[in-house]
């Protein structure tokens, strides 16, 4: 079975050849980020293994790599590399040479990653399992790359070693923004471990009229959105706001459905994530990629989307939960 | 929910919105919010450290994205954007209303069926959305566009992958928060059936392509005034 594991193992390597290539050039401070990022891709398993019989260290040298993968954040800036003399010209030349061909191994991602989801499905509930059946849709997408590549390898007949250049010069104009997806829901584990939560839902319970089930769902609604800006995720807001608010006082107190108010309340939480840039991976990493000059741009231009969404699942739930 | 409730931890969320608010390193922030937060628990330095890689180390599905950056780097090194941006521009009667509102239409569909690693920023929205938007919105406005265009049109094609994925992801098919609320109202004795739960996902779903289809027809609308406006006053200088 391909485990998801082995995918790991790849993206590992990857991270140490970009290391390997900046320290070529001297850029040490970049070539140890990597180096410490490729850790939990090398070592995730053997680091969980052995908390599981109780030795800490390994995890406890990690937690020291996540501290120094911070301290050299804070050191490097965010550029995109700048084309060398000839690259844009040599694009347009290649993109005319070449033409729809390109699109071949750029759609075959997305193709793939359908077809290895769907075929994997069916041959699991035959009992074959190729794809490691708990992470699916990652393994097929993961897979999917890969054969993408080969793909790209055969319609541009580059060197494979320009895959890995190719990849680095996007990963290093990615830089630290690529770690704050990864390090943002450690903070999401981390507040959960430490009862931020609780403290939150007892602050909030403690200010709102409980009588008064208008209020109770406001109070809802809005500590869902809040708890997902400040946390980046509607999953980590949700099991607070509803054992603070949504279970004992909208559901046993008020009578509110709860199909209708997990659904609906769980979607609130998510126009929170559109504002903040918490959820690194949908809005700041987006803006290096796209290589907008304002870090927070793809919020700006999701902000009236949020707001409006979030008027008609309030509208929506005091209109359906209490029937 | 223990009987006496400790306040301290809550001073990691101030660490992290003074951070935002003073535009400090983001890692970074996140970084010294976690160890404050885990210190004002009354965590101990080795447990702290422990807690940190263990949570760190079960996260990195997130970054499993970097596979595609071989390939994606390639593609573009031998002209992919400049393919899909000509090809786009090939097409009569394109606009950048039509083109992103199918966009978020396909999106919200794809990750209805549960296809949500189909499209996302690193595989589509650089190489292909965010191109093409550009092209369609030359077409729209009839002629090259500015920087400042240029960053509000590819903004915006981010923005559509986003509105898609969320609020297509939990109708119909029980993935992720679907099992989170079934699973939370199970561990509390309130039995539901996942699609009981998913099916209440599409009113919101409709209302997120309805709002989000008219900020794109607006936006248009006030890239092409705001163009005939700046034309306007440069003939006037003439």
């Amino acid at each position: 079975m391909l485990r998801i594991e082995y995918l790991y193992w790849l993206v590992g390597a990857f991270l140490i050849a970009c290391a390997v290539l900046n320290l070529r050039e001297r850029h040490y401070s970049m070539a140890a980020f990597w180096l410490i990022l490729a850790g939990p891709f090398v070592f995730g398993d053997a680091i969980l293994g052995a908390l599981k019989q109780d030795q800490a260290w390994p995890a406890q040298a990690m937690g020291v790599g996540v501290i120094a993968l911070g301290l050299l954040a804070a050191r490097g800036r965010l550029r995109m590399t700048a084309d060398g003399p000839g690259e844009q010209e040599q694009r347009n030349q290649s993109a005319t040479r070449l033409g729809n061909r390109l699109f071949g191994p750029a759609l075959a991602i997305p193709a793939l990653t359908v077809a290895l989801f769907l075929g994997g499905k069916i041959l699991a509930s035959q009992g074959i399992e190729l794809l490691d059946p708990k992470n699916l849709t990652l393994t097929a997408l993961g897979l999917a790359s890969v054969l993408a590549l080969f793909a790209a390898f055969r319609v541009t007949r580059a060197k494979p070693l320009q895959s890995i250049h190719e990849g680095r010069r996007l990963l290093d104009s990615l830089g630290w923004a690529v770690l704050l997806p990864m390090i943002l829901a450690t903070l999401g584990g981390v507040f959960a471990a430490t009862g931020v939560g609780d403290a939150i839902a007892a602050l909030t319970s403690a200010v709102i009229p409980i009588d008064n089930r208008i209020a109770c769902l406001l109070a809802f609604a809005f500590g869902m959105v809040f708890f997902t800006v400040i946390m980046g995720n509607a999953f980590a807001a949700f099991p607070v706001m509803m054992a603070g608010i949504g279970l004992p006082l909208l559901i046993l107190r008020h009578g509110a459905d709860p199909a209708i108010l997990g659904a609906i309340g769980m979607l609130t939480g998510y126009c929170g994530t559109l504002l903040t840039p918490m959820a690194a991976n949908f809005n700041i990493v987006p803006a290096v990629l796209l290589e907008l000059p304002d870090q927070y741009g793809v919020i700006r231009s999701q902000i009236p989307t949020a707001l409006g969404l979030m008027a008609v699942n309030i509208l929506l739930m005091i209109v359906l939960v209490f029937r | 929910m223990p009987d006496v409730i400790n306040y301290w931890p809550l001073l990691g969320v101030g660490v992290v919105v003074a951070g935002f608010a003073l535009r400090r390193n983001p890692v970074l922030v996140v970084v010294i919010a976690g160890i404050v937060s885990a210190l004002a628990a009354g965590m101990s330095v080795a447990d702290l450290l422990a807690l940190l890689g263990r949570i760190f180390v079960e996260n990195r599905m997130l970054l499993l994205f970097l596979l595609i950056l071989p390939v994606i780097g390639l593609l573009e090194h031998y002209g992919l954007r400049e393919r899909a941006r000509s090809w786009i521009a090939g097409f009569r009667g394109l606009t950048l209303t039509r083109f992103q509102v199918t966009y978020l239409g396909l999106r919200q569909l794809l990750s209805m069926a549960g296809l949500t690693h189909v499209a996302g920023h690193p595989q589509t929205v650089r190489p292909l959305v965010a191109p093409m938007s550009e092209a369609a919105a030359e077409r729209s406005l009839g002629g090259e566009l500015t920087d400042e265009e240029r960053a509000i049109v590819r903004a915006s094609a981010a923005a559509t992958d986003n509105v898609g994925l969320f609020f297509g992801e939990d109708v119909f098919m029980a993935f992720g928060a679907v099992l989170l609320i079934q699973g939370f109202y199970a561990r509390n004795g309130i039995e539901l059936e996942p699609l009981a739960i998913s099916l209440w996902a599409l009113p919101t779903a409709v209302a997120a392509f309805i709002i989000h289809a008219i900020r794109l027809r607006l936006l248009q609308r006030r890239l092409v005034r705001d163009r005939a406006r700046a034309d306007g006053a440069r003939d006037a200088a003439h």
